[in-house]
C-alpha cells in the first residue's frame, strides 16, 4: 500500500513540472513574439500620429487618441514615393519574368537535353556560387557603366535576371520528372519546347511559384546594386527611396510622414508573405539564404 | 564563367586604374598596401570583425533557444512561427528606419528605448549618433532582428525532422531533458547548427545595408562602415570612383571569409556524426 | 513480473471538427503471467501498438488499469516503471557507439542507484554477451547490419534488467532468414532470463512460432487469448480463424439440415448439436483429403508442387474466395488431367461460423461422409 502512496506522487510531481515549464516556454516565446512585432506596431502608431502630436510627445506614448491620415497624404504628395513604387514595381516584374524563363531554359537543358560536357558546364556552374557576390558585383558594375546603362531599367534588371541557386532548384525539381514522359511525348511528336511549355511546367507549378515569389522579395528589398547603378531620382527603387527621403524628404524631423512611407513599402510584402505563407516558409528552409 | 573573379583580381592589382580612359601605370600590389593602411578600411574591418563575433554567437544561440521552445509546444505554434518570420520578408531599409526611431535621442525626445532605459533607473544614450559602443550594440541588435528569422525556420524543421522514437527511447529509460536535449538533440541537429554558423559568418562578414538603414550613407563619418560598404564607397559613393581600390578590399575580404569557412568546415568534419 | 490490464481503453480525440473521436483499444483485459512470452497479433491500425505504449507509459489510458504485479503503474511515467522496449526501427542513437547506446540507460540512474563506471561497464558487457555483439562494441549503429542492430536494441533495453521487455514489431525491419534466425534468438533470450515479454507482431507466423501466448486483437478489441495452438485448433470467431494459419483458412457458404452440412448440393459431413441454418464453414487446407468418391465436388484449376506437400488449387461455387487450397502430402496422387477433384473432409479441421454475426457454432460428433 505504501508504495502505491508513492508511485501517485511521483505522477503528480511529474505532471506540476511540465504544467511550470510549459507555462515558462509560452512567457519567453510570448515576449519574443513582441520583441518582432513591437517595431511594426511602432511603425503603424508613429504614422498615425500627427506631426505636431508626435514632437509634442518628450515621452513616446503608446497609443493615439487622434488617428490622421495626413501623414499618407504628405509621403505620396511631398517625396515622389509613388514614382519609387513604381519604378519597384517594373524592376520586380520585369527581373522575376525574365529571371523565371531564363532559369526554366536553363534548367531544362541541363535535366533533360543531352550534348557534350554538360556535366563539366554544371560543375562549373555550380562552382559559381562559390564566388561571392560583392566580387561579381564590381565587374557587372564595370560592366554596366561602360555600356553606358546606368541609371536605366535594362542596367538594373540585366545582372539580376540569372540566379545559378533557382536554376540549381529548378533542374532538380526536372530532373524529377521520369524520363519515360518524355519518351512519350516524343514518340507522339512533341517538340522538346511543347514538352517544356505542356508538361514540365504545369509539373513542376508549385516550385516555380515558389521560385518567383521568393524572387519577388528579393527584388523588392534590393539595395545594394540599385544604389550603385543609380543616382538620378527617376530611377530610384523603394529601398534607395526611403534612403533617400530620410536623408533629403520631409526634412529629418518628420518622422510621422517617414513611418507612412514605411508602412506603404512594407505591406505589399507583409501581405505577400501571409497569403502565400507556407510556400514561402517552405522554400526558405530548402536552403534560401538572405539577399 | 570565372570571369568575375579574374577580372576582379587584375583590377586589384592594376595600380592607377582610370574607368575613363581604362589605362594604368604600372602592375603591382600598391593597392592592397593602400587599402591596408586606409584608416577608413581599418576601421571597417574592425567594425566587421566586432560585428561578426556579437552577432553569430548570440543569434544561432537565440535561435536554438527558441526553436527548442516552439517545438515543444503544440497549441499557437503555427502563429509564433508566422510572427518570428515576418521580419525575414521586410525591407530592412525601411524597418532600419524604425529601429532608428526607437533608438534615437533627438531635441524632442529621447526615444522609447530610452524611455525604457530611464524607468529602470539608467542614462539616456543616443544610440544613433551617439558613443561608439552604443552605435556597435543598437546595430548588432537590429541585425540579430533580421537574421534570426532565417535561423529559427532551419533549426525548427531540423529539430522536427527528428525521429519521434529517439525521444520514445530515451524516456523510457529515464533520461533527464537536460541530457535528452544535450546528447541526443543536439548531436542529432548538428549539420543544420554548423550549417548556420558558415552562413551566419559569411553573412555578417558581409553585412552592410542593415548599417546603412540605422545610420544612413554616409557610414565612414558614423564610424559604422563596413568591408563591404567600403567596396561600395570606393567603388561609387562619396569617397568615389576607385575600383581598383575596390577590387583589393573585396579580395582581401574573400579570403578572410573563405579562410574562416575553411576553418569552420574542418571544425564541423570533426563534430558531427555524418 | 506478472502484468495485468483491466478494462483498459484509450481513445484519441478527433481530428477534423467532423470526425468523430478514434477508439484505438477498447475495454481490454488480460493478465499475462510472470515469465511468459506473449504475443500482441492483429492487422495494422488494430491498436496493439497503441497497447503497448500504455504498458511502457509514453501513453496514458482514457480508462481502465494497468497492474505491474500488485502495483498501479497506470499515470506513471515511463522511467519509474522498469520497462525496456525494443522500438521498431530500433531508435538507435545515430551518433554514439554501440557501447554508448548500450550505456546509455544506465548513464541516466540518479541518487543511489547510480552506478561506478567500471559497474556500468561491466553490465554493458553482460548484456552484448546476452546478444553475442561482443565484438561490435565499437562500431557506430550505421555501420550495423539489421539483424546486428536488433541485437543492440535488445541489449539497451535489458541492460538496466526492466522487469517487462515490450518488443514493437521486432522483425518487421529484417530479411525473411533473418526472421527465422532472430525469432528463435529472441526465444532463448527470454528463456535465459525469465523476463516477462510482451510483443507486438502482424504476423501471426511470428506470433505463433515463439508466443508462450497469443492476444488477437482487431479494431482495438481483444478476440481471443491463449496458447497459439489452441487458438489455431479452436478460434471463437471467423476472423481469428481467418487471420491465423498460412495458407489461410478456406470459406465456402454452407447450411446445416437434419444433422448434415451441406456445401451446395454436397452433404459433407453429419454432425450433432447444430440447429438447422445458413453458416458459414472454414476448412483448413490440411482439413482435405482427396477421394475417388469424395462428398464435395471442385473443379480443379491447378497443383503446385512444393517438395514436402502438394497443393491442390480449385475452385467451387460456394467458395467465399476465388480458388480453394488445399494441402496434401506428396505421396498422395492427383489425377491432373481430370477436370473435377473430389474430397472428403477431416472433421476436426472443419470450423462452422454463424453466417451473419460470424461467431463460431460448435458440434459434436463430425463424421467424414
Amino acid at each position: 500500500m505504501k508504495q502505491q502512496v508513492d508511485y501517485e506522487l511521483v505522477r503528480r510531481r511529474a505532471a506540476a513540472r511540465k504544467r511550470v515549464v510549459h507555462g515558462v516556454i509560452y512567457v519567453l516565446l510570448s515576449l519574443w513574439a513582441v520583441v518582432v512585432l513591437f517595431p511594426f506596431y511602432w511603425m503603424l502608431l508613429t504614422s498615425v500620429k500627427s506631426y505636431s502630436e508626435y514632437n509634442s510627445e518628450a515621452i513616446p506614448k503608446f497609443y493615439t487618441l487622434s488617428p490622421t491620415l495626413q501623414n499618407y497624404v504628405d509621403a505620396f504628395s511631398q517625396v515622389p514615393l509613388l514614382r519609387y513604387l513604381l519604378n519597384t514595381l517594373i524592376f520586380t516584374v520585369a527581373t522575376t519574368a525574365i529571371m523565371l524563363a531564363v532559369s526554366v531554359l536553363a534548367a531544362f537543358a541541363f535535366a533533360r537535353l543531352s550534348f557534350r560536357g554538360k556535366d563539366v558546364v554544371f560543375t562549373l556552374f555550380l562552382s559559381l556560387m562559390m564566388i561571392p557576390n560583392e566580387l561579381v558585383i564590381i565587374t557587372n558594375f564595370s560592366t554596366i557603366t561602360n555600356l553606358g546603362l546606368r541609371n536605366s531599367f535594362p542596367g538594373l534588371i540585366l545582372p539580376s535576371v540569372t540566379s545559378i541557386f533557382y536554376i540549381y532548384l529548378l533542374k532538380e525539381n526536372f530532373a524529377q520528372v521520369p524520363d519515360s514522359m518524355y519518351y512519350a511525348a516524343k514518340v507522339d511528336g512533341t517538340s522538346d519546347l511543347n514538352y517544356l511549355l505542356k508538361v514540365m511546367i504545369p509539373i513542376c507549378r508549385p516550385t516555380l511559384i515558389t521560385v518567383g515569389i521568393l524572387k519577388v522579395i528579393e527584388c523588392w528589398n534590393s539595395y545594394v546594386w540599385p544604389r550603385l547603378i543609380t543616382d538620378d531620382e527617376a530611377y530610384y527603387l523603394v529601398s534607395n527611396g526611403i534612403q533617400e527621403i530620410r536623408e533629403n524628404g520631409f526634412g529629418r524631423e518628420n518622422i510621422p510622414a517617414m513611418m507612412a512611407a514605411v508602412v506603404v513599402i512594407s505591406v505589399p510584402l507583409v501581405v505577400l508573405f501571409l497569403v502565400f505563407r507556407e510556400k514561402i516558409m517552405a522554400g526558405v528552409s530548402r536552403g534560401g539564404t538572405k539577399g | 564563367m570565372v570571369y568575375p573573379l579574374i577580372d576582379v583580381f587584375i583590377y586589384s592589382v592594376e595600380e592607377g586604374y582610370n574607368f575613363a580612359s581604362q589605362t594604368y601605370f604600372d602592375v603591382g600590389l600598391y593597392n592592397f598596401s593602400y587599402v591596408l593602411h586606409d584608416p577608413y578600411f581599418l576601421q571597417a574591418l574592425k567594425n566587421t570583425l566586432l560585428m561578426v563575433v556579437i552577432t553569430v554567437p548570440i543569434s544561432t544561440g537565440l535561435a536554438l533557444l527558441i526553436s527548442v521552445g516552439l517545438s515543444s509546444i503544440t497549441a499557437l505554434r503555427k502563429l509564433y512561427q508566422t510572427i518570428y518570420f515576418l521580419p525575414y520578408v521586410t525591407n530592412t531599409l525601411a524597418v532600419g528606419l524604425v529601429f532608428m526611431v526607437l533608438f534615437q535621442k533627438t531635441a524632442y525626445t529621447d526615444g522609447l528605448v530610452n524611455l525604457l532605459i530611464n524607468w529602470f533607473g539608467g542614462e539616456s544614450v543616443d544610440f544613433i549618433d551617439g558613443p561608439y559602443w552604443a552605435k556597435m550594440l543598437v546595430l548588432c541588435i537590429y541585425i540579430i532582428w533580421v537574421v534570426l528569422p532565417f535561423k529559427i525556420l532551419l533549426l525548427t524543421s531540423a529539430l522536427s525532422s527528428v525521429d519521434e522514437s529517439y525521444y520514445n527511447a530515451a524516456r523510457v529509460d529515464g533520461t533527464s531533458s537536460f541530457r535528452i536535449f544535450y546528447k541526443i538533440t543536439l548531436p542529432m541537429i548538428s549539420p543544420t547548427i554548423f550549417y548556420l554558423i558558415i552562413t551566419g559568418f559569411i553573412g555578417a562578414f558581409k553585412e552592410y545595408s542593415d548599417a546603412v538603414a540605422l545610420f544612413g550613407t554616409d557610414l565612414n563619418a558614423a564610424e559604422m562602415n563596413t568591408i563591404v560598404g567600403y567596396v561600395y564607397d570606393m567603388l561609387y559613393g562619396d569617397s568615389g570612383g576607385y575600383p581598383s581600390y575596390a577590387s583589393a578590399a573585396a579580395v582581401i575580404l574573400f579570403a578572410v571569409v573563405l579562410t574562416i569557412t575553411c576553418i569552420n568546415l574542418l571544425i564541423s568534419r570533426k563534430h558531427t556524426y555524418y | 513480473m506478472k502484468v495485468v490490464l483491466e478494462h483498459l481503453t484509450k481513445q484519441f480525440p478527433a481530428r477534423g471538427r467532423k470526425s468523430a473521436e478514434v477508439t484505438a483499444v477498447n475495454d481490454l483485459t488480460f493478465e499475462i503471467p510472470d515469465g511468459k512470452l506473449v504475443g500482441l497479433l492483429g492487422p495494422s491500425g488494430c491498436g496493439k501498438s497503441t497497447t503497448l505504449f500504455m504498458i511502457c507509459g509514453l501513453q496514458t489510458p482514457t480508462a481502465g488499469k494497468i497492474y505491474f504485479g500488485e502495483d498501479d503503474v497506470t499515470n506513471l511515467p515511463p522511467e519509474n516503471r522498469g520497462v525496456g522496449v525494443v522500438f521498431q526501427n530500433y531508435a538507435l542513437y545515430p551518433h554514439l557507439t554501440v557501447r554508448e547506446n548500450i550505456l546509455f540507460p544506465l548513464q541516466n540512474f540518479k541518487g543511489k542507484d547510480k552506478l561506478s563506471k567500471a559497474e556500468m561497464d561491466k553490465r554493458a558487457q553482460e548484456a552484448a554477451r546476452l546478444v553475442q555483439i561482443e565484438d561490435l562494441m565499437d562500431r557506430k549503429p550505421n555501420e550495423l547490419s539489421g539483424g546486428q542492430q536488433q541485437r543492440v536494441a535488445i541489449a539497451r533495453a535489458m541492460v538496466k534488467m526492466p522487469k517487462v521487455l515490450l518488443l514493437d514489431e521486432p522483425l518487421s525491419n529484417l530479411d525473411a532468414r533473418l526472421r527465422l534466425q532472430t525469432r528463435e534468438e529472441i526465444r532463448r533470450i527470454q528463456k535465459q532470463t525469465g523476463i516477462t515479454t510482451i510483443f507486438v507482431t502482424h504476423d501471426q507466423d511470428e506470433a505463433m512460432s515463439i508466443s508462450d501466448e497469443i492476444v488477437v486483437m482487431k479494431q482495438g478489441v481483444a478476440q481471443q487469448i491463449g496458447r497459439p495452438q489452441e487458438i489455431y485448433d479452436d478460434p471463437v470467431n471467423l476472423f481469428v480463424a481467418k487471420f491465423l494459419g498460412t495458407p489461410p483458412i478456406n470459406t465456402f457458404r454452407g447450411r446445416v439440415a437434419g444433422g448434415r452440412l451441406y456445401i451446395g448440393e454436397d452433404a459433407v459431413l453429419t454432425l450433432d448439436g447444430v440447429a438447422d441454418q445458413e453458416v458459414s464453414v472454414g476448412i483448413r487446407p490440411e482439413g482435405f483429403v482427396p477421394r475417388q468418391d469424395g462428398p464435395l465436388h471442385c473443379h480443379l484449376s491447378g497443383v503446385e508442387v512444393m517438395g514436402r506437400d502438394v497443393s491442390i488449387l480449385s475452385t467451387n461455387p460456394q467458395s467465399d474466395n476465388p480458388t480453394v487450397r488445399a494441402i496434401i502430402n506428396a505421396e498422395s496422387r492427383v489425377d491432373t488431367a481430370s477436370e473435377t477433384v473430389r474430397f472428403a473432409l477431416k472433421p476436426a479441421k472443419v470450423l462452422l461460423f454463424h453466417r451473419e454475426t460470424e461467431e463460431r457454432i460448435p458440434f459434436q460428433n463430425g463424421q467424414a461422409l
